[in-house]
This record gives structure tokens, sequence and C-alpha cells, in this order.
């Protein structure tokens, strides 16, 4: 079916997080993600879901607990918004995280346009951000992930800005991605749809401190396009995990 | 090219006409015949004695330019480096930027006489003044743009490994580029103000001699003409450093930046 073994496990083990004034984010958080899964993480909002990712990406520090993963962790980040460099045009802000990471010109060039066309930007490669479209800015964003090849890749509400149409087709396009390169993803949402459409697992967790309400599999077939969002089996997926996120809030 | 001067050109353009033309008149009208003289010039008055000793005007405002672009090259050196510095960390912030306030505070002309007992009159003392009173916009406007960097870019650098020197060079300062030139436009003005100032207590008289020199000197006299010259040639200069300025910015930020997207 898919090509496995290009993703990474990754474990969290009693996971705490305490900010200074005393409100515990986390408190007491395990769970396992298996190597090339693609996982959603649900929760109401302010629930601690961005902090567990941060934490995952090492940017934040556990107040008690750890992160281990299972092999070699190559870690890329989206966040809610595309943040581009704006003096940057589109192939060199997509080249910026092998340029940092010290590969050579030419090659981290060549990687950026690859990482382009993957996200169907092929054309785009000479604009700045200000000449783009909110979602082809989040493309770009997506690509300047990618062009790592990342064994890791955890994302933060990455389409919560944009509209609906654009929104669908990112998460198609991501979906793609997925089956063709079989990383492990993590990707944190508020929309029970999206969680549904994209991931093959959803973990949801409770308002502050984040405890896990329901942890289970999705069961849709792994190719996944817009006619399924329609579908009965898609709405008795997404009255599951919705169900389970009312709980959680209440 | 016609567009750019029926926008930028023709309205400032236009103001000056209709003040000139109603300045001249009013002086002319109340003439010289009543109780109170009033010495003002006319502006027909002032470019004539411009044009009387151009030669002269010429060189003192090559005098003052020397010194107002030598301390306006100092701020903006001495203001980024100095910013920079303390944009790395949070104590050094709190331990010295009360201090660089100094340079916006203290009363320049009351200590101008002590600089020229420590470097004698002349171009190095009138430099020195004209850093003081521009660099601190420098430090402020760099600083505070250096300190709103977005922090998700911030977080990305982290995460691929970057040093604190690429983060500055990648990152900060070009995030900080827009202040710095606003800081540098204020600069540029000020360091024009802060020369003649200088060249009325500091600067030298007989040869290279500036247009502060030669605002006091004519102000003795009461060639008014002559001062109002001097007046409008200081104006003219800080005009075109802040121009030059300008111009620079609109080079570097054309591709990206708001300000500088629409045309003006």
């Amino acid at each position: 079916m898919r090509r496995m073994g290009k993703g990474v496990g990754v474990e969290m083990i009693g996971l705490r997080r305490v900010f200074d004034g005393g409100v515990a984010a986390i408190d007491n958080l395990s769970f396992t993600v298996s190597p090339g899964e693609f996982v959603a993480i649900l929760g109401p909002s302010g629930c601690g879901k961005s902090t567990l990712l941060r934490i995952i990406a090492g940017l934040d520090r556990a107040t008690a607990g750890s992160v281990k993963s299972s092999g070699e962790t190559k870690i890329a980040y989206v966040f809610q918004d595309a943040h581009l460099l704006p003096w940057r045009n589109v192939l060199r802000n997509v080249a910026l995280p092998l340029e940092l990471m010290g590969v050579e010109k030419s090659q981290r060039l060549a990687a950026a346009e690859e990482a382009l066309k993957h996200v169907g930007l092929a054309d785009a490669i000479g604009r700045y951000p200000n000449q783009l479209s909110g979602g082809m800015r989040m493309r770009v964003s997506l690509a300047r992930a990618l062009v790592t090849q990342p064994t890791l890749l955890l994302l933060d509400e990455p389409f919560a800005a944009l509209d609906e149409i654009t929104r669908q087709k990112l998460d198609e396009q991501l979906r793609a991605l997925w089956l063709d390169r079989g990383m492990t993803v993590i990707f944190v949402t508020h929309s029970t749809g999206e969680a549904v459409f994209l991931a093959d697992r959803a973990v949801v967790l409770t308002a502050r401190p984040a405890r896990i309400v329901r942890d289970g599999p999705i069961t849709l077939p792994p190719r996944r396009n817009g006619a399924l969002r329609t579908s009965a089996e898609f709405a008795a997926q997404t009255r599951f995990v919705f169900e389970a996120l009312e709980q959680a809030g209440a | 090219m016609n567009r750019y001067f029926l926008r930028s050109i023709l309205p400032p353009l236009v103001v000056l006409i209709a003040v000139s033309i109603s300045w001249e008149l009013s002086v002319r009208m109340r003439g010289t015949g009543g109780e109170y003289h009033m010495p003002l010039p006319t502006p027909s008055g002032i470019v004539h004695a411009i044009s009387e000793q151009s030669s002269e005007f010429l060189a003192a405002t090559c005098v003052t330019a020397e010194g107002a672009l030598l301390g306006f090259v100092a701020s903006a050196l001495v203001g980024c480096t100095t910013a920079v510095l303390l944009s790395s960390s949070i104590w050094l912030r709190r331990a010295l930027y009360p201090y660089t306030l100094f340079f916006q505070t203290v009363p320049v002309i009351a200590i101008a006489p002590m600089l020229e007992i420590w470097s004698g009159a002349g171009l190095r003392a009138v430099v020195i003044v004209a850093f003081i009173v521009s660099v601190f916009p420098v430090i402020a406007n760099t600083l505070g743009g250096l300190l709103s960097t977005d922090p998700a870019l911030e977080d990305l650098f982290r995460l691929y490994g970057s040093g604190a020197v690429a983060r500055l060079w990648k990152l900060k300062l070009p995030s900080a580029l827009p202040s710095l030139l606003v800081g540098l436009q204020v600069a540029a003005g000020l360091a024009v103000i802060g020369t003649v100032v200088a060249e009325f207590f500091v600067g030298t008289f007989g040869q290279n001699e500036g247009l502060g020199v030669k605002i006091v000197s004519n102000a003795k006299y009461g060639h008014t003409d002559a001062v109002f010259a001097g007046v409008l040639l200081a104006s003219l200069l800080g005009l075109a450093m802040f121009c030059g300025v300008n111009l620079a910015g609109r080079f570097l930020l054309r591709r990206w930046h708001p300000s500088e997207r629409e045309p003006l």
C-alpha cells in the first residue's frame, strides 16, 4: 500500500507543562505515535495542543516527563499562518531550512524547486509573499516544511485562517503528500471534519490541563477525495469524534 | 513621469508659489514706513542674497554638509551597533537603555563650550554635536524593530539549528530594516540642525565657514536677507539628506514592504 519506514515513532511519557503563575497546560499526558502514522489531535481552544506540539518539536521544555523518538528525527513545523520571510522570494523562502542547516546553494535551491513542485507551485518560484494569496502562502509554508525530507511533520492548525474551499484542497494535498512520503504526521486542529478527513487516528484532549478523552482509529480508506466528505461513513466517523470533543469541552 | 509630476511635484510646487507670492506682496505692501519696521525679508531678497554671494554660500553649504554627513554616518553606525547589542540581552537593555536617553535629553548647547575646550573649534566638535543630537532616534527605532521580530520565525530558525549570527543577519536585521530607515530619516534632519547649532558656538570664522557661522555673522550686522538665505540653504540640505535616506529605503524595500508598494 504505502511506503513505510520513512517516518519516526514518537513516545510521550508523563508529560507535564506548568507555566509561570502555576497554570498547568498539560498534566501527566502519555501516548505513542507509531512510525508513519497520521494522527490528529483535537481539543477545545486553549487546551494545550500547541504547547504539546512545541514540546515535541523541542521549542518548549516540559516541566516533567519526556519525549522519545524511535529513530533519526528530522522535524518540520508548520505554524498557524504561513510566516514567510517577506523579503525573500518563494524559492529562497523554501530553501531557508536547508540554508540554515548548511546545505550548499545549488543543492538547496534544487531541493526547494522540487518541494514547490510537490505542492503545485512550480511556476511561482520568483514571486514574493506579498504577491501570493493566503492559500498559496500556506502551500509555500508547507513546501518549506517538506524541503528537508522530515521524518516527523508537526502542524499547528495550519489551514485555520483559510476559506473552506482552499482548506479542503490543501487537506487533500497534504493527505496525498503523506501517502507518497510516509513520514509521521501530528496534526493539531479544532475541526472534526478536517481531522477525520486527514488522519487515521484521532486523539481528543480535554481543556486545561489536557487529558485524553478519546484515542481511536478513523476507519476510512487510505486514498481520500472530496466525494468522501459527503459519504455516510465520513459522517459517522465525524459524529464519533464530535461527541468526544463535546465531552471534552464540558 | 508626467503622472509622477502631477501627483508628487505639482501640489507642493503650487503651495510654494502661492506662499512666496503672498509673502512677497504682504511685505512690500506694508512697506518700511510703519511705526514698527519689521525686518522680514522678501523671498526675492533672499534669492538675491544667495545669488550675490553664491560662491560663499556654496562653500558654506559644503562645509555644513560635511559636518552633517559625518555626524549622520557616525549616528548610523554607532546607533545600529548599540541597538544590536541592546537587543541581544534583556539585562543589557535594562542596565543601559536609560542612559542612551541622555543623548536625547542632553542640552547640547550648554555643553558646546566644553566641547570646544576638549576637542578645539572646528569640524571635530561640530561632528560630535551632530552625532549627539541624531543618534537616539537611530538606537530607539532600530531596537524597536529588532525586538519585534516575528517569534514564530525565531522558532523556525531555532528548529533548524541556526546560530545567533545567522539569526541576526537573515532574520532580525531584515525585519528591523523598515524601522531602522525611519530612524535614519529622523537622524538625517537632526544631523543638519545639530551641525548648524554647533557652528554657532564651535564653528570657525574666516576659513571653512559653515552655514551656522554665516547666519551668526550676518545676524550681527542685521543682514536679514543673508540670514534667511543661510536658513533656507540649511533646510534644503536637511531635505536633501532626508531624500537620500528615502531613496536608499525605497531601493531596499521596494520588493516586499507595504510602505513602498504604493507609488507616491
